[in-house]
């Protein structure tokens, strides 16, 4: 849905030059939410910036829904952008108007007609809850329903795709969950594809179906979610799961995905007669499925093939260093 | 104590008729300066923001040159420039003298001076905001219609009071060289022939005028402000 090639973006702050991307590939499929992840001035937003080309890459070129929007005119590249919604951090709300102008904006820009444009913005409200605030003006709400309103102008002209510029990262963590579950609704119930970029690595495990680290304008590493945390030395799972400070001699770390109680432990002490001893772990929910992670310390003279037996069954075996 | 009440009761007859002629004047020249310094200085002011860098145009040389046109017509103080128009004053209205002339000058005085306060007013607006109108495909004339203006419709509004209350000032001085008005009155009563009567009754009306301009526009702004 979203594919970006060899992105590279550098600014010029007083004389000096900053590279906020350097050769950035982005593929998003139909339909998933993409999480890119990392820290600020990590070039983040400058990406998700390019993808709607409000920032013009330097070089590399970005296809949406399979039209190159790198070599549009003005007039098409404004009539692209009406396919593609934005919600901002700050919410990027117009004070002078309610709600319900609010969300009709972006149809009055694509020259709905006012009958038309009434019936969307009442049943988009209604979509994310804020039915009874129609006539409010925004100074009057909360956070997180501010940032209900931005979803709902964002979605207004019948959008596929969905740009999220650290939409959560101004509000407390229970309104945060309420948003994140609204998008990942709308994600199934309207097919829509979301790319996100977030600083907060709980949003990455709430809801995407693949992320990115990003990490001084380049990805680091990017893959479907799962994947990612069956890879050995991921750095999302060291990320999702904090490494123990001091694992100490011959500790491995376990990860495994969907085997929430599977008697994985209990068998090797059984049937390799080796000790095991915890040091750290945690299970999470990650896009919605169980991710555990274990370090254990493993003892016995069978320890290689009680390792090879995890190994079998589908968990990643690491040796702590 | 009471003597200056009996004699201004006792003047009133002669006094009234020319201060109130003398408020229509000012009036009259104010509301005509301010439309039409409306009408001028709200599209320059909008110009320099978009004009500016990183604005909706950028276009660095107009910008430069309008800066320039605006900052002449600020540092020029308004008695000055009052003589250095009067021949503009007498291709537009066929005279230098009465409250007619003198919207003229008024007009040249304030529009720099709201225009600046216009291009204040606009730059509040936030550049998210700004940003999310064009990732929704609207175009530049539709984000100034649409966002810019209507965002900044309370500084614009303040502004223009701001602007009003600064033309009752300068059609004052528009007195001096004969332009009429409670100014006019003030000098000519009051200060040449030392006329005390008429010199208070001017401040005090003056003051009534400003007051009145000043509350009904921070009741238009409290109004349309919804932050």
């Amino acid at each position: 849905m979203i594919n970006a090639v060899g992105l590279h973006r550098v600014y010029r702050l007083r004389g000096r030059e900053v590279a906020a991307l350097r050769g950035v590939d982005l593929r998003v499929r139909r339909g998933e939410i993409y999480g890119v992840v990392g820290q600020s001035g990590a070039g983040k937003s400058t990406l998700l910036r390019c993808v709607n080309l409000l920032e013009r890459p330097d070089r590399g070129e970005v296809r949406v829904d399979g039209r190159n929007l790198t070599e549009l005119s003005p007039t098409q590249l404004r009539a692209a952008r009406r396919g593609i919604g934005m919600i901002h951090q700050h919410f990027a709300l117009l004070s002078s108007r309610t709600v319900a102008g609010n969300v009709a904006f972006p149809l009055e820009i694509a020259g709905v007609p006012r009958a038309e444009r009434r019936r969307r913005v009442a049943e988009l409200l209604d979509l994310v809850g804020l039915a009874d605030k129609a006539a409010a003006h925004p100074a009057q709400l909360s956070g997180g329903q501010k940032q209900r309103v931005g979803i709902a102008r964002a979605l207004a002209p019948r959008r596929k795709v969905l740009l999220s510029d650290e939409a959560t990262s101004a509000l407390d963590p229970a309104t945060t969950a309420a948003i994140l579950d609204l998008l990942r609704d709308l994600n199934r119930e309207l097919g829509l594809t979301i790319l996100l970029v977030t600083h907060e690595m709980d949003v990455v495990k709430r809801v995407c179906d693949s992320v990115a680290i990003m990490e001084r304008g380049s990805f680091a590493e990017a893959g479907r979610t799962l994947d990612l945390l069956r890879t050995p030395g991921s750095l999302l799972a060291r990320s999702l799961f904090a490494p123990p400070p001091d694992p100490g001699p011959g500790a491995v770390t376990l990860t495994w995905v969907d085997k929430a109680g599977e008697p994985l432990v209990s068998q090797l002490t059984r049937l390799f007669d080796v000790d095991v001893g915890m040091v750290a772990g945690a299970l999470e929910e990650v896009a919605g499925h169980p991710v555990g992670r274990l370090t254990v310390r493993i003892a016995g003279e069978r320890r290689a093939e009680a390792l090879a037996h995890l190994a079998d069954n589908g968990v990643l075996v690491e040796e702590v260093p | 104590m009471t003597g200056w009440l009996d004699a201004l009761v006792e003047r009133w007859p002669d006094m009234g008729p020319v201060l109130w002629l003398g408020t229509l004047d000012t009036l009259y020249m104010v509301a005509w300066a301010t439309l039409v310094t409306a009408a001028l200085g709200l599209p320059l002011g909008v110009l320099l923001v978009c004009t500016d860098r990183g604005g909706l145009t950028p276009a660095p040389a107009v910008r430069a040159l309008l800066g320039a046109v605006v900052n002449v017509g600020r540092s020029l103080p308004f008695i000055v420039l009052m003589v250095a128009v009067l021949s503009l004053t007498r291709l537009l209205t066929g005279t230098t003298l009465g409250p007619t002339a003198a919207i003229v000058p008024l007009s040249i005085g304030a529009i720099p001076f709201y225009a600046r306060l216009v291009e204040t007013a606009l730059r509040e607006v936030g550049r998210d905001v700004v940003e999310a109108a064009q990732a929704m495909g609207a175009r530049r004339t539709v984000i100034v219609a649409k966002v810019l203006l209507p965002e900044a419709l309370p500084g614009l509004i303040a502004g223009l009071v701001m602007t009003v209350v600064t033309l009752i000032s300068y059609s004052a001085m528009a007195g001096a060289i004969g332009g009429g008005g409670l100014g006019d009155i003030a000098i000519r009563y009051g200060y040449q022939r030392f006329d005390e009567y008429y010199l208070w009754a001017t401040v005090v009306l003056l003051v009534l005028v400003v007051q009145a301009v000043q509350s009904t526009g921070d009741l238009l702004v409290r109004r349309v402000s919804h932050r």
